[in-house]
């Protein structure tokens, strides 16, 4: 039931997902009949951050009507200090505001004259697209969760059978519990489990959020994972302990020259597992984004050969296309989980090697 | 912004947010609902708990009734047994006492039967002695109305004594 509820649900967001998609991306390849579709630009403009929400675009030029919402920008250059205004200022690209130019994606100061100017450096601290999608992501998660902590606090779901959002959310809470804190964590699970769970949670919901229809693509933005990964690195160093230092500097149990040897392996091991971690969910998350608009691409790359061909191949493009977006419903949950699970294993080789150190002495 | 370089303004936007909200999910969120699943756990576990003792100790009452039924039944059978031979005994005994007061009281009868006889013809004896001396003397009055009549038994007599 509640699997059928999800998949016509999932079906019905991605209908209207494909039509803003489209929607855009022929605004997008239809500037200028001679110019040729781009997929590649068309895609790498699709998942990169933006400073406003775009929607869809009619005519072409200087008239052309933009469906978008404008976002603050908020700039600081030691230079010229800060500025806060929205970003509909630029006008798309098109206009300069107190100095500043929209390139692309970028805001770059520019002088008098209208080109770059790189003697002012600028920090830019605006509220993206990406920053207020994570946000209202967020937002949903908290309201949720403490919704849920008050009912359990009432009593629901403990003297009496949980009840509705609880059943759904339950389990989740469970599973990193069960699953991922205690088999990695052994006894000292209890520590880490508010951070496993927040990780967890922040990383669905934004997953989750990323596949809606006309969403930013938050998870899969560099930026976003390092945090992730950096935090992951913070959180294992300091819950290190001897052992595993030890593990690292003085490779126990093998001669001597093989432990210098090991020292430097061991040591970059330390920052390719969180590395590691970063790469593996941008990447998924993006390839995902990506497939899903080249199937999307694929109908005008056809169209552009004939208006035939692109029609014909339309229902093949979306039967792929909703296929892979059905994937992409399971991976947000499986990315959640790895980078979870796999933090938790990071934290247990260094909350202790006790079988290890048993292995050599015995 | 291009896809490989981390733009700095996310970065930051994310490490804010990611400790903010850890900072209130775990106040809020993450703290009342382990501690309740946990209760809730506990709570589960004794009741399984509870209820496989409760279900130990009505095994074992049902034992121990089993059994205190069983001596009970035994106990009445003894005592029924016992009562029947206490009856059998009473019945006995009063039997044999029975038989003894009847023996008893027949010869206290026998014995005053005996004496009641003796006692009759002693009277009887004496009832026709006194007849008899009456008859003799009458008799006796009749034939030694005379002199020489007297003296005729008195002679009589006299010679039985000397016989004797």
């Amino acid at each position: 039931m509640m699997k059928k509820r999800l998949k016509s649900f999932s079906t019905a967001v991605f209908s209207l997902f494909l039509l803003t998609i489209s929607l855009s991306v022929k605004a997008g390849g239809g500037e200028g009949h001679g110019e040729k579709f781009d997929p590649g630009a068309a895609m790498l403009d699709h998942i990169a951050d933006a400073h406003e929400f775009h929607f869809f675009t009619v005519g072409e030029g200087h008239d052309a009507f933009h469906a978008t919402l404008p976002l603050p920008v908020i700039l600081y250059s030691p230079e010229r200090g800060l500025d806060i205004f929205m970003s509909s200022k630029f006008h798309h690209g098109e206009a300069i505001h107190n100095g500043y130019k929209l390139v692309g994606h970028d805001i770059v100061p520019v002088n008098d004259a209208g080109e770059a100017d790189a003697s002012v450096s600028v920090y830019d601290f605006s509220l993206t697209k990406n920053v207020v999608q994570m946000f209202l992501a967020l937002a949903v998660l908290v309201w949720i969760m403490s919704s849920m902590a008050k009912k359990y606090k009432s009593g629901q779901g403990v003297t009496s059978a949980p009840r509705g959002l609880q059943n759904a959310i339950e389990p989740v809470i469970m599973f990193v519990r069960d699953d991922v804190a205690k088999p990695n964590l052994g006894p000292k699970y209890q520590k880490f489990l508010p951070y496993l769970l927040t990780l967890f949670f922040f990383i669905l919901i934004n997953n989750i959020f990323g596949l809606l229809p006309g969403a930013a693509n938050v998870t899969g933005n560099i930026a976003f994972t390092a945090v992730l990964g950096i935090i992951s690195l913070v959180v294992i160093l300091a819950s290190s302990n001897s052992h595993f230092w030890g593990h690292i500097f003085w490779f126990p149990g093998v001669p001597v020259p093989v432990k210098i040897l090991m020292l430097p392996v061991e040591l970059l091991g330390v920052f390719t597992k969180p590395f590691a971690l970063i790469v593996r969910l941008f990447a998924n998350m993006t390839a995902g984004h990506i497939i899903i608009l080249s199937f999307v691409s694929l109908i005008f790359i056809f169209a552009e050969m004939t208006k035939v061909a692109g029609v014909a191949f339309t229902p093949v493009s979306i039967a792929f296309a909703v296929f892979i977006y059905i994937i992409e419903v399971l991976v947000a949950f499986i990315q959640a989980f790895i980078f979870t699970n796999l933090t938790a294993v990071f934290i247990s080789q260094a909350i202790g090697d006790h079988h290890y150190e048993e292995d050599v002495h015995h | 912004m291009s896809l490989l370089t981390p733009h700095l303004g996310f970065f930051v936007w994310t490490l804010v947010a990611f400790v903010i909200v850890l900072l209130l999910l775990k106040k809020f969120a993450w703290k009342p609902i382990i501690k309740s699943l946990n209760e809730r756990e506990s709570n589960i576990a004794n009741s399984i708990a509870t209820a496989e003792r409760v279900k130990q100790e009505m095994a074992q009452m049902q034992s121990e009734n089993e059994a205190l039924l069983a001596r009970a039944r035994e106990e009445r059978g003894q005592l029924l047994k016992e009562a029947r031979d206490t009856k059998d005994k009473i019945i006995n005994e009063a039997k044999e006492q029975a038989k003894v007061e009847a023996n008893k009281i027949i010869a206290e009868a026998q014995v005053a039967i005996n004496s009641q006889k003796m006692a009759a013809l002693t009277d009887v004896k004496n009832q026709v002695g006194k007849l008899v001396i009456e008859v003799s003397e009458k008799v006796l009055r009749q034939e030694l109305a005379s002199k020489e009549a007297q003296e005729a038994h008195i002679k009589s007599l006299v010679d039985e004594v000397r016989m004797n």
